[in-house]
């Protein structure tokens, strides 16, 4: 077995007296599609945030990579690889498609030292993101202008922009069609078969099983099931948790 | 040591009158910064303006400048709902009041400052009413009645608001505003109406407490300013948004200002309010950041 | 533009306009000039933190009076030339915000913002106290009546703030057009994203405090040679806060240009608005100006120029900025 990408042991986060994840152990390989699930306020955009850096875990540790990431902030973690898209888009507003691009760029890949991309590059590189999430004709247009589903293609691109080899979606199809639902899948797939790990949080359970090769269960801030998603979901404390007791 | 034990304790209980009045001054910003998530930094010039109209009620009409604040509460909570309406259509809706909407308080702070300048000029207005002279003496305690008096009623103001955001169906609603949109949402309730009334209610508290300071010490215009840091202060290290929070810290800040004034003169007493702010967010940030 | 030119024309036009000053029929100019020049050092300064991050500084005179007062203790321990205390003026105030950044940038917005204004009182508070500069009765400065080649000392200060000028502006153009000014539009806009996007958000604003304080710090460091008589009521005065606040508002918040039209428009008026009628009056109309903007033209005179062209465009009228339509900000990518 290779080494894991992402190694979460025993991670811990309250908030007062509230327990918002308890021990929680999760392990993905380097290109794994893991599908995270749970019921609203078990803890899974504060796993995000923890795993992101956005909020600093009480206790366990998160290793990626091989390093150990618990101190280090979120623009540090973005940089060794570690990519994520908001519940809420949240696009640059000032500025236009491809500067929403040209952010990414120029604070990961051009700050990582190395080779360090041109004016030229950095412009070719912003067209083939947005080209790749089919925003190309938009690129000088501001983020108001976009659709729901535009916008959360956008919040992909400048997440994939900063060359991760994770990245976490979080609900990136809440509140979209049925097909354009469709249209975010096949992007994702698409990113995947680059070989970009990705963890998928999602409630549209179609979705997450057509997506996922493994799923991961999260109720009260517990990881209750991780297996084959077939598995997990006839898993009666899973379905206990959903359907209620 | 006696004697300086009998000042010590006579600081103690100016501080805890001063806390009471300074509770009065900080209710409406823990109201609309603390609930409404509205940084409302012109609070301390409406209370000025609260003063002025104390001031002039009294000095026109002779009627006590307390029972004239009560008075003027309807036109000061028309006022903020006003300026709620204009915050709300101009910053609030375009997502834009973390720049401008700042700007347009501080903007709104100088223009009431200048135009009561203008009107009234820079000289010191005071009030008159029989408890401003008297002062009730318990060995080395004293109790002056123009503390004792804005402090009771500022603790009844409390007390009132306390019961009203807790009791009533609006009051509630208020509350849930500052916790939580979309459960306010559900309850069916309209958001911009509640955060509308309450902001009315926010600087309607400004008519009293501009009562009260105006029957402490004489006003001037751009006295405002020296509250600007205590307000703030006490209500962040009140905890945003909590009547007992705010008011334990008004109480401290309250006798803290008095001890420094007492043993170290009182041009440092500005100080202390920053001091006391800057230890807040140096220190406790987590119970600053506490309300998420 | 490349960077190098446009400072060689910043240059050019600062000494074009100092040349243009020496036919001024007296010395009034000379000093209302050194007011308007001042007012675009402060505006500029307050624009980098203000408008490019979106932190809303409002302890201006802070920054500015310690500027101003650094020169104070300076002058009563030994005489230093002015440039050298316009340097030190400026660390003084860096550092100040530098650490006031450090203190407060980890918070909300808002907090920043309620944090200067405090610190304005703090330091008024410790000046007033301090009686080796004055304490409140305020202190004297002797200025040299003549300077060598220039002649009235005058058109010294007048010079030396020509100079910062030309210095803030070209500072703020270069952080506009640079990686720096992006991720300053991206802490603006989200700062959770800007982290996501790799930007170190928490570095940056403590770089956008540390520069704009040192630039208020300068701009105030000539101000006891230009007044002779300095004391804290005048140095930490609120209008320079609600100015420097209201001059980049007016103008337009977005690039360089905004503070530099507001402060010339705003600072012009008020020199004509002194002389014809009362300083509170003038004062008033500051307010309402401020005011008035922020609700009715969002993005100052900037944004109604760049709007009106927008609309003229729209009816054909001038086909020959078509051209240009295409970019909607003067914003150039960085390299």
């Amino acid at each position: 077995m290779t080494a894991a990408l992402l190694e979460v042991a025993d991670l811990g986060k309250h908030f007062g007296g509230f327990t918002a994840l308890d021990t929680v152990n999760l392990s993905i390989a380097p290109g794994e599609r893991v599908g995270l699930i749970g019921p609203n306020g078990s803890g899974k955009s504060t796993l995000v945030n923890c795993l992101c850096g956005t909020l600093r875990n009480d206790s366990g540790s998160v290793r990626f990579d091989g390093r150990v990431v618990d101190r280090l902030a979120a623009h540090q973690r973005t940089r060794l690889g570690m990519a994520r898209s908001f519940q809420l888009p949240k696009p640059f507003g000032s500025l236009s498609l491809a500067d929403n691009i040209r952010m990414p760029l120029l604070y990961t890949v051009n700050a990582r030292g190395g080779e360090t991309l041109s004016p030229a590059a950095l412009d070719a590189r912003c067209r083939d993101l947005l080209q790749l999430v089919g925003l190309a004709d938009k690129a000088a247009r501001l983020p108001r202008d976009l659709t729901q589903v535009e916008m959360r293609k956008l919040e992909l691109a400048r997440a994939v922009a900063a060359e991760p080899k994770l990245l976490i979606a979080d609900e990136a199809m809440a509140g979209l069609s049925h097909s354009e639902v469709d249209d975010i899948l096949a992007l994702l797939g698409m990113l995947n078969q680059r070989g970009i790990a990705i963890i998928l949080i999602e409630h549209i359970m179609r979705a997450v099983m057509s997506f996922s090769q493994r799923l991961v269960v999260l109720v009260a801030g517990r990881k209750i099931a991780d297996g084959l998603p077939q598995e997990v979901t006839r898993n009666p404390d899973v379905v206990k948790a959903y359907i209620g007791e | 040591m006696e004697i300086s034990l009998d000042l010590l304790l006579g600081a103690v209980v100016a501080g805890i009158l001063l806390g009471g009045f300074y509770a009065a001054v900080s209710i409406g910003v823990s109201i609309s910064f603390g609930m409404l998530d509205i940084v409302n930094i012109a609070h301390p010039a409406f209370i000025i303006l609260g003063s002025y109209a104390a001031y002039i009620i009294n000095s026109s009409f002779g009627i006590d400048p307390i029972v004239s604040a009560v008075i003027m509460l309807p036109v000061f909570f028309l006022l903020g709902t006003g300026v709620y309406e204009v915050y709300y259509a101009v910053f609030e809706r375009r997502g834009d009041e973390a720049l401008r909407g700042l700007a347009f308080f501080f903007g709104l702070l100088f223009i009431i400052e200048v135009a009561l300048i203008l009107v009234f000029g820079v000289d010191y207005r005071f009030v008159e009413a029989a408890y401003i002279g008297p002062t009730l003496r318990y060995g080395p305690i004293d109790l002056p009645l123009r503390m004792l008096v804005p402090f009771a009623v500022s603790i009844l103001m409390l007390a009132g608001l306390q019961l009203y955001l807790s009791r009533t169906f609006t009051g509630r609603a208020i509350m849930a505003v500052s916790q939580d949109r979309l459960a306010l949402q559900l309850m069916s309730a309209n958001p911009g109406r509640i955060k509308r009334i309450a902001f009315g209610i926010s600087i309607a508290t400004a008519a009293l407490a501009g009562a009260f300071l105006i029957i402490i010490q004489p006003v001037e215009p751009s006295v405002g300013r020296d509250y600007i840091g205590r307000v703030f202060a006490i209500t962040v290290l009140g905890g945003l948004g909590s009547f007992p929070g705010m008011l334990t810290a008004s109480i401290l800040l309250g006798i803290v200002e008095s001890i420094t004034s007492t043993f170290y003169g009182p041009s440092w007493s500005p100080a202390v309010a920053f001091g006391f702010l800057l230890v807040t967010l140096a220190v406790r940030p987590s119970g600053i950041m506490g309300r998420r | 533009m490349r960077p190098l030119t446009f400072w060689l024309v910043a240059i050019a036009v600062g000494a074009a306009f100092f040349g243009l000053s020496l036919l001024a029929p007296n010395q009034y100019y000379f000093q209302a000039g050194y007011v308007v020049l001042q007012y675009i050092v402060l505006a500029t300064a307050w624009n980098i933190l203000g408008g490019y991050t979106g932190y809303v500084n409002f302890g201006v005179a802070a920054f500015f009076a310690l500027g101003a007062y650094s020169t104070v203790a300076l002058y009563k321990l030994l005489p230093l030339p002015l440039p050298l205390l316009v340097l030190i003026g400026g660390v003084v105030s860096g550092v100040v915000g530098l650490g006031m950044g450090y203190l407060t940038l980890r918070l909300r917005g808002a907090f920043f913002s309620i944090a200067t204004l405090a610190l304005a009182v703090v330091m008024e508070t410790l000046i007033t106290n301090w009686d080796y500069v004055g304490g409140s009765r305020g202190a004297y400065i002797l200025r040299p009546a003549q300077v060598p080649l220039l002649g009235n000392y005058i058109v010294y200060l007048f010079l030396v703030m020509l100079a910062l000028a030309v210095i803030a502006i070209g500072i703020a153009r270069s952080i506009e057009r640079s990686r720096l000014g992006f991720g300053f539009a991206a802490i603006r806009d989200d700062e959770q994203a800007a982290e996501a996007a790799g930007v170190p958000t928490l570095r940056l604003k403590l770089v956008a405090t540390t520069l704009s304080g040192a630039l208020m710090g300068m701009a105030g460091a000539p101000l006891p040679y230009y007044v002779t008589y300095l004391d804290p009521a005048s140095g930490f005065n609120l209008a320079y806060a609600v100015n420097s606040i209201a001059m980049p508002l007016i103008g337009g918040t977005t690039s360089w240009v905004g503070p530099l039209i507001g402060a010339i428009f705003l600072g012009t008026v008020q020199q004509l608005a002194t002389v014809t009628i009362s300083s509170a009056l003038n004062l008033l109309i500051v307010g309402l100006l401020l005011v008035g903007f922020v609700v009715i033209a969002p993005n100052g005179i900037v944004g109604l120029v760049a709007s009106l062209r927008a609309a003229m465009r729209a009816r054909g009228v001038h086909r020959q900025w078509k051209r240009a339509s295409r970019e909607p900000l003067p914003r150039e990518s960085p390299r």
